[in-house]
């Protein structure tokens, strides 16, 4: 099979632009304001399993 | 409706490994300050080939990584594992197994490394029977490690068990991958790469070791204790949950800085010079992450030795994150590799780092597995603070002093072209580093001690009652 159209430079932009996707993706899903709320309970299970609870704050930046 | 029910952790085999992981701290530092010793005093090599320096090297590395940060790492996840998924360990037996298989794994190595056998790759030396046995302990604990987390009774599963969870995995990979060898008897092997390929495969197992083992596994642990300690939930969850996806995919590509300047294609080198710069930024966002837990609880440091143990961590690993890229970096490569540059950088990472947050995550649990307030004696965990402290700064500046005057030793040509100083002239120049690095490794190992006899004397007051108390926790509104 011939690779004509890809030359080394194609792959390598093809990468990044990959790259730069998958890591805009996680961010914008991790900044999400609909998870914000999931978040701030998960950020407090190391706390969750104790019969006091630990001075908190409650929300998350 | 709200109901509340009783259950129990499992703590034996947490209880096991963190026991082991003061033992073994204490062997494998102590072999670290003998090979310093020999290499600033030859003549400690006793003229025995079981004690020379090139076989109770690898034991060292092996004894500190695989014993000690190995058996932190099985304490601190299952530890973790259980507490932030509400449920008691997947498959009890199989823990067990975990902790005596990875014994006999130690003990192999302590037996099979001085007498010579050795697959001779870097951080994977022991010969394939030892290789089989830490698989099949490997596939056990994660079968542990996730069944636990699938039994929790919460709905999400907390960004430190991710990054427990990633370490696993890759480790695993890591293992099979660069141990694949035609055995020949017994106690040998040969690889079955060669050349630049045993090169690249051995350097991309090599640093997802540091990436993966020491850095992943460790963070995770910091992901739970920093927290623990001083109360507070991690600054950003979402700062965390990226952390955890840029950092395991930018680390996986940094392999080829090792091997700059040789065989390698420089394509390769390349790639692996500008992915280890990228990762600076993954390193230090969670650097900052760890650290910034603390605002509005920094008063916290002034009295509490166990939270400096964990901040000053933190500290080292952004330093030496922050170290490992520019030294990735070519053209400053060419001056530090092959110096004690890079030993300085592996100890800041491997003591400032790896072994602070272990010492400061096992200060945090031991009186919680073993129902007491706190440990032994507070004033000891501070002395054991500045012990470490100090000792990892003594090895760190003096490595840097003999690598930097190596690199330009070794580079410095007369005009003629041939060079100025011969090779024995940068070794004497370095030996007062190589002694500075004793007595700073000595303290640092002095401080072990004290650990394990706090240890011991928190240990001895607990009585079974309280045994069997600590365990217990209680589900609340439980479906």
């Amino acid at each position: 099979m011939s690779l004509d159209f890809m030359d080394i430079g194609t792959l390598r932009g093809l990468g990044t632009a990959l790259v730069l996707l998958a890591f805009s993706s996680v961010t914008l899903w991790a900044y999400s304001s609909k998870r914000q709320a999931a978040f701030a309970e998960a950020a407090h299970l190391p706390f969750a399993d104790e019969p006091t609870p630990a001075a908190s704050r409650s929300t998350t930046p | 409706m709200n109901t509340t029910t009783s259950a129990a952790y499992n703590y034996k085999v947490v209880r096991q490994f963190t026991i082991m992981t003061v033992v073994w701290g204490i062997v494998g530092m102590g072999l670290g300050v003998l090979i310093a010793s020999q290499l600033a005093w030859p003549e400690l090599n006793f003229d025995l080939p079981w004690t020379s320096f090139g076989r109770l090297r690898p034991l060292h590395t092996n004894a500190v990584i695989f014993a000690f940060g190995g058996c932190a790492l099985f304490a601190t996840s299952y530890y973790a594992v259980q507490r932030t998924s509400q449920a008691p360990l997947f498959a009890p037996r199989l823990a067990a197994f975990t902790f005596w298989g990875w014994q006999l794994v130690i003990v192999l190595a302590a037996i099979t490394l001085p007498l010579g056998y050795t697959s001779s790759k870097e951080y994977a030396e022991l010969e394939w029977p030892i290789d089989i046995l830490i698989t099949i302990v490997w596939v056990s604990y994660a079968i542990v490690f996730f069944g636990t987390v699938m039994r929790r009774k919460v709905s999400h599963i907390y960004v430190g068990n991710w990054f427990f969870g990633g370490f696993i995995l890759t480790v695993a990979l890591l293992h099979l991958v660069n141990n694949l060898a035609i055995p020949v008897s017994l106690t040998k092997s040969y690889s079955i790469y060669s050349g630049a390929t045993d090169a690249m495969v051995q350097w991309w197992y090599g640093h997802n070791a540091v990436g993966f083992f020491l850095t992943a596994g460790f963070l995770g642990m910091m992901y739970y204790f920093v927290p623990k300690q001083a109360e507070r939930p991690v600054y950003s969850y979402r700062l965390s949950i990226v952390h955890f996806w840029a950092l395991i995919t930018l680390y996986i590509w940094a392999g080829p800085h090792h091997l700059h300047y040789t065989a390698l294609p420089d394509w390769a080198q390349s790639l692996g010079m500008v992915m280890s710069l990228v990762l600076l930024a993954p390193s230090w966002g969670g650097m900052i992450n760890g650290m910034m837990t603390l605002s509005g609880a920094w008063h916290k440091l002034r009295t509490d030795p166990i939270l400096r143990f964990l901040v000053v961590s933190l500290a080292f690993y952004g330093m030496s994150t922050f170290e490992g890229p520019m030294m990735a970096i070519k053209t400053v490569n060419a001056l530090s590799h092959y110096t004690d540059w890079t030993i300085g950088h592996v100890h800041a990472g491997a003591l400032g780092w790896v072994a602070m947050v272990s010492i400061g995550s096992l200060y945090h649990m031991i009186p919680k597995l073993y129902g007491r307030a706190q440990m032994h004696s507070i004033a000891l965990i501070n002395l054991h603070f500045w012990l470490a402290t100090i000792g990892t700064v003594l090895y760190i500046a003096s490595m840097w002093v003999n690598g930097i005057a190596q690199g330009l030793m070794w580079r410095a040509v007369n005009e003629d072209g041939t060079l100025t100083y011969s090779f024995v002239e940068a070794l004497e120049a370095s030996h007062p580093g190589f002694v500075v690095r004793v007595i700073g490794g000595a303290i640092f190992f002095f401080g072990m001690l004290l650990m394990a006899y706090n240890t011991w004397q928190t240990v001895r007051a607990t009585k079974p009652a309280e045994l069997a108390a600590a365990e217990q926790f209680s589900l609340e509104g439980a479906h």
